[in-house]
């Protein structure tokens, strides 16, 4: 089975933003590295990317032959995206003990596992 | 020994629809095999006789339909290929050997923690226990089209997402299997208000369960826990459909053969040394079937639960057998002390039945009215205005 595991930041602290990554301890910002780097060497996993934060967001849309454009990020910003990888697992039980090893899914965030359309 | 294809269709639709995805690995498709394979069955066996295994003769019937099905969908041709390499594996078994049991991948694939609670449910009852869809939907009080299309869309989850077809490893058994025994006990609990036939079905899934894990003391303790509660069933509302509080049941209505049932399951769980939640809540009830009852404890076993489950509901339980164990007053210090349960109505009635007995009447009726308010259920609702007069007389 083929997934994409979507990130979901949510409050999650990021070296994004600066002010909020200063206020986790060192010892646990080491640990968070290593998880993503442990995460990225895991076999099946193909490492995505981690994204801008959703202020850098443009959406865009088209009505009527006419383009739309706004600022932000199309869900709320807390909802939207962080990151992404692809995962090649058994089945879902194995996708959902990846999934748990993200840090985000332990530090207000989550993922969300899509399983990729196969033709 | 089954002797016709309506009783086979009880019997065997479990088993034999989990053979055929073990077999197929596609739950529509081997629903469909096995829903043509029970046709099959009622239009041949009155004529030709029942076969020495009917479960087999069921299981190889619906394999080589979904063999032709697949045939016939060209656009599948490599699926088909690798059907028949499986299927030529398991034309090799002896006719007579016993197909596999594979009803337990099916239990745990139904109560998926990726699937919706009201999924897993209707789920369980389609494919365990042979449920109609229209069956299931008038059970659960929803038009029968939303609940062919909650079934069709779980069992496209299942595939989609790739939730496995099988037994949990160790290390995910005791949360996979708190999620299946949820699932029978809502089951068994949305029988247990009144549809009788939920409450049966959730105990024969529970009585499979604990047949196919003897040595799972939650299992044993589900079972157990149903079959002593459904005994009551008989002392639980009176001849007018008044409900009667446990204190007040006759319990020479209890059915003794389900209570001897419930304690046996019961002593299975214990002799596991099996502590969890259903295990405590089957002592519990084993308890409150004997005459008198032994409050301090059952007091004590609610003790247990609560710290178990760290639930405000069973909080309130224990310190109802508190104001029984030890008096009322002892009782409503405890239910004083619970947070987080203002709106639930127990909370109010319970409270308000330790107020009256210790004599604090105006606080009682107090509580008696806002359990009143809270109520949705008319038995429920003529139980407490009864009180209410009681008391204020």
């Amino acid at each position: 089975m083929k997934y994409v595991m979507l990130i979901h930041q949510g409050d999650t602290p990021t070296p994004l933003r600066p002010e909020l990554w200063a206020e986790v301890p060192a010892a646990e910002q080491a640990q968070i590295a290593a998880d993503y780097q442990a995460l990225n060497e895991t076999p099946g996993v193909q490492p995505g990317a981690g994204l801008q934060l959703p202020e850098t967001a443009t959406t865009v849309r088209v009505a009527d032959g006419q383009t739309l454009t706004t600022d932000g990020p199309f869900v709320e910003t807390k909802e939207a995206l962080g990151g992404f990888f692809f995962l090649e697992a058994d089945d879902l039980d194995a996708a959902i003990e990846i999934a748990a090893r993200v840090p985000a899914a332990r530090l207000g965030g989550a993922v969300e596992i899509r399983p990729v359309q196969e033709w | 020994m089954v002797t016709s294809a309506a009783e086979a269709f009880r019997e065997e639709w479990g088993r034999v629809l989990a053979a055929l995805i073990g077999i197929l690995g596609d739950f529509e498709l081997a629903e469909d095999a096995a829903q043509e394979a029970f046709a099959t069955a009622a239009e041949r066996w009155p004529r030709e006789g029942v076969p020495s295994n009917p479960a087999n003769w069921l299981v190889t019937t619906g394999r080589n339909r979904a063999i032709d099905t697949l045939r016939r969908r060209r656009t599948l041709a490599e699926k088909t290929r690798l059907l028949e390499a499986k299927a030529e594996e398991a034309t090799e078994m002896d006719e007579d050997a016993t197909i596999p049991d594979e009803r337990l991948e099916l239990l745990f694939t139904c109560c998926h923690p990726a699937l919706a609670t009201e999924a897993q449910v209707a789920l369980t009852l389609r494919t365990l226990g042979g449920l109609s869809t229209g069956e299931i939907a008038r059970a659960f009080l929803v038009a029968e089209p939303t609940m062919a299309q909650r079934l069709v869309r779980a069992k496209a989850k299942i595939k989609a997402a790739g939730i496995p077809f099988r037994v949990p490893p160790d290390h995910l058994l005791p949360d996979r299997l708190a999620a299946v025994t949820a699932t029978i006990y809502l089951i068994f609990n949305e029988g247990y208000g009144g549809r009788g036939e939920l409450a049966g079905e959730a105990i024969r899934l529970g009585r499979a369960l604990a047949e196919l894990m003897p040595d799972e003391p939650e299992a044993q303790g589900l079972l157990a826990l149903m079959l002593l509660l459904e005994a009551r069933r008989a002392a639980r509302f009176d001849p007018v459909g008044e409900i009667v509080l446990l204190a007040d049941q006759d319990r020479t209505l209890y059915d003794a053969a389900a209570v001897a049932a419930g304690r046996a399951a019961l002593d299975r769980a214990l002799a596991l040394r099996g502590r969890g939640p259903y295990v405590v809540q089957a002592a519990i009830a084993s308890l409150h079937a004997d005459e008198p009852r032994d409050w301090e404890q059952i007091a004590a076993l609610y003790a247990e639960l609560a710290r178990l489950t760290d639930s405000p509901v069973v909080e309130l339980n224990r310190a109802v057998a508190v104001g029984e164990a030890y008096g009322p007053a002892a009782g409503l210090a405890l239910v004083e002390r619970i947070e987080g349960l203002d709106s639930y109505r127990y909370l109010h009635s319970a409270r308000g039945e330790l107020l009256a007995r210790i004599g604090r009447t105006a606080e009682a009726r107090a509580a008696f009215e806002r359990a009143l308010a809270l109520i949705d259920d008319d038995a429920e609702h003529r139980l407490i205005a009864h009180k209410l007069r009681a008391i204020s007389r």
